[in-house]
């Protein structure tokens, strides 16, 4: 009886799971279905879920008028490189903050992360005319230290909590067998702490993919990532959504492939900790 | 070795500085309109006739690109070579400096030929500062057949009265078929731009003489009351989230009975590729009260080259190419002169082959014909624009206002407290940035 008890919550709770899951992902698939749909199915009345005449022309469209592989090694470049200069910075900040604490560290901690709390349009001309005076406008490189400096915090936030759960006496024990600071940092702290800096760099990976402020604002033509290239399919003026929806597909691909291939450790990260 | 080695140094810097000399990038910001993607797709005609001059395209969002392009301008970042901006900016960028004003277009350029009204919107003291593209008015679209089984017929020039009684009789909510659709979502570009054009033909005004916001007059009261309650017995449901593209979509898919908007919509909605109903629509001209003004605005986007650049002659040959009257040919050859960009010049309104090709093309000409950016409205008024005031607080203002309106439509709000909150909200935002004293 409590056998049968448990298959009937197992088969509700999966049912459930599948039920949140698909509506979470429904958005994402509208919008892969739209982009195989010509532009007056795109938006008919009632909408057509898989009956429709399949198309690639939008994609057509799109390469032909938008450099897809300028903007998609852009975005590799400026999210990549923004990711992994902030994990150089915040692996030492993080090991100092969890483990040779100053009673300034909360401060510092909560410092960090009110510089988050400003709306990036605040400093937007101030940025520009620093941007422009150094020539950085419309460079990959000055994306990268703008995307790295933004997400910073939340990778120090990230790897600090991690970093508290690995337990110190393993640490000291290390030094005490004469391990230097660096050898500490690299051949004890950093396996132990594999899925935690694993899923902060995909997780910052794919802020700085999605990061649409900076970028569009800071990049024109040579420096522009995805973001900018989805922004060039969406019009006030005119019904172009199946076009939007195919260029909003190439660019979500390599992202969305990344996160398949890495889920695993993802989920592993996000609940580091969570059970012991 | 060590020899060679400079002397290859040296003429790969050689070569490096006759590159640069010959080669000119001009950087052109746009927008995403069908026009402006036909004429990315013509560059090569323009670079092949231009040896040494390449072009690369940031193509934006309206929304998106008007606050990259404010802030590279502002601060003279000099990102852009050639901006595409409309009627509102131009006046506005002109005064403080920030365009190169365009006296050097070449002789063949027939600055004549531009359209009067549009060439008056983007000039300043007689100086042209940008160069239109595309122009447009807003116009009603209306369903024939609707309105012939509605027992009616529409006039050239219909008034508010005939619009209001035949979108009420075409209205048929049980079979989804909506007697009119307008624009409700907020924004100065969105309802505001709709609903500023229709309170003229009201007689109403955004201020008087004196910069004193006017919501609080019967005109504004008036036209308000109106277009809610037309919403309300012949609108599609959800009207207040409504803007151009979801009314387009609306009306291609067969569930309006008259449309009230931009001229562009025109080639959209009878193009049978995009729409259900291509071959039973009309035109008239956007209605009035019999006041002399119709509900019309006029809109130019145009090109102009900021006064930053390094490139201006370079920038200037371009400008001069894309909305020159051989442009018009290119486009009509390659893609049929349907597809031409509208609205610029006279002459493509005496072109024989263009008025065949487009069933809306005297229509989209009487409607910039009847619109008049420096007398707006029926009472005189201290601005300049029709659907908008060309100061640089009106984005601001004008957005808020549409908020209140856009309310009033749904029904959060009542017409009177709509009113009383835009001419607060209006009067504040003026006292601030200095137009008056209280």
């Amino acid at each position: 009886m409590a056998r049968a008890t448990s298959r009937t919550r197992i088969a509700v709770s999966t049912a459930a799971a599948w039920i949140v899951g698909l509506a979470i992902f429904f958005p994402i698939l509208w919008m892969v279905l739209a982009s195989f749909k010509t532009e007056l199915d795109a938006f008919a009345i009632p909408p057509k879920f898989l009956f429709f005449d399949w198309t690639l022309e939008n994609y057509g469209v799109v390469q032909k008028r938008s450099d897809y592989v300028l903007h998609a090694y852009n975005s590799i470049v400026i999210a990549g490189g923004a990711t992994l200069i902030a994990l150089l910075i915040a692996i030492p900040a993080a090991w100092a903050m969890a483990f040779a604490p100053t009673k300034r560290t909360r401060g510092t901690l909560l410092w960090m992360l009110s510089t988050k709390m400003m709306p990036p349009v605040g400093v937007l001309v101030p940025m520009y005319l620093f941007f422009r005076d150094v020539g950085l406008l419309d460079t990959r490189a000055g994306l990268i230290g703008v995307l790295c400096l933004g997400n910073l915090p939340i990778v120090i936030w990230m790897l600090f909590t991690y970093f508290k759960e690995v337990p110190k006496d393993i640490l000291e024990a290390a030094r005490m067998d004469g391990a230097t600071l660096a050898k500490e940092l690299i051949f004890v702290l950093a396996p132990m702490s594999v899925p935690g800096i694993a899923s902060t760099l995909l997780l910052n990976f794919i802020l700085a993919w999605n990061e649409a402020f900076w970028t569009l604002n800071l990049s024109s033509a040579d420096a522009a990532p995805l973001t900018v290239f989805i922004a060039s399919y969406s019009s006030p003026e005119g019904l172009f959504w199946a076009k939007l929806s195919a260029a909003s597909t190439l660019a979500i691909a390599p992202i969305l492939v990344l996160g398949w291939l890495s889920q695993r450790q993802l989920v592993r990260g996000l609940t580091f900790g969570a059970v012991k | 070795m060590k020899a060679s080695l400079g002397a290859f140094i040296a003429a790969t810097a050689l070569c490096a500085t006759s590159v640069a000399y010959a080669d000119t990038t001009l950087t052109i910001a746009t927008v995403n309109n069908g026009d402006m993607v036909r004429m990315q797709g013509l560059t090569d005609d323009f670079t092949s006739k231009n040896p040494g001059i390449t072009v690369k395209w940031v193509t934006l969002e309206e929304n998106v690109l008007r606050q990259r392009v404010t802030t590279d301008i502002a601060t003279k970042g000099g990102q852009f070579d050639i901006l595409t901006i409309g009627t509102y900016e131009v006046p506005i960028w002109a005064k403080k400096g920030w365009l190169v004003p365009l006296d050097k277009l070449g002789s063949d350029y027939d600055v004549d030929d531009l359209m009067p009204k549009i060439r008056a919107a983007l000039s300043v003291n007689g100086t042209l500062f940008a160069a239109p593209f595309y122009a447009e008015s807003s116009m009603v679209m209306y369903r024939k057949d609707l309105i012939a089984k509605a027992g009616l017929t529409m006039p050239d020039s219909p008034t508010w009265d005939f619009i209001a009684n035949a979108a009420r009789k075409m209205t048929d909510k049980s079979a989804e078929v909506y007697g009119i659709c307008l624009r409700g979502k907020a924004g100065w570009g969105e309802n505001m731009a709709f609903l500023t054009a229709m309170s003229n033909s009201f007689g109403a005004r955004w201020f008087d003489e004196k910069w004193q916001p006017q919501f609080n007059s019967p005109e504004w009261k008036k036209t308000l009351e109106f277009y809610v309650s037309l919403m309300k017995d012949a609108g599609p449901p959800g009207a207040s989230s409504n803007g151009f593209n979801e009314n387009l979509a609306l009306f291609d898919a067969g569930k309006c009975g008259m449309w009230i908007d931009a001229t562009v919509a025109a080639s959209f909605v009878t193009n049978p590729k995009d729409s259900k109903v291509a071959d039973q629509v009309g035109f008239a001209l956007a209605p009035n009260t019999g006041l002399g003004k119709n509900a019309n605005w006029l809109w130019a986007w145009s090109l102009a080259v900021p006064a930053g650049s390094q490139k201006v002659d370079a920038a200037e040959k371009f400008v001069s190419w894309a909305t020159s009257k051989a442009y018009l040919a290119l486009v009509a050859s390659k893609e049929g002169w349907a597809n031409v960009p509208p609205g610029t010049r006279t002459s493509l309104y005496q072109n024989a082959d263009y008025l065949k090709a487009a069933p809306f093309a005297k229509m989209t000409l009487d409607s910039i014909n009847s619109a008049d950016p420096d007398h707006p409205t029926v009472k005189p008024v201290p601005y300049v624009g029709v659907q908008y005031a060309a100061i640089p607080e009106f984005q601001g203002i004008g957005t808020a206002v549409g908020q209140q309106f856009s309310a009033a439509l749904s029904g959060d709000k009542s017409i009177d407290d709509a009113l009383a909150a835009a001419q607060t909200a209006t009067e504040r935002e003026m006292e601030r940035a200095g137009y008056y004293k209280k």
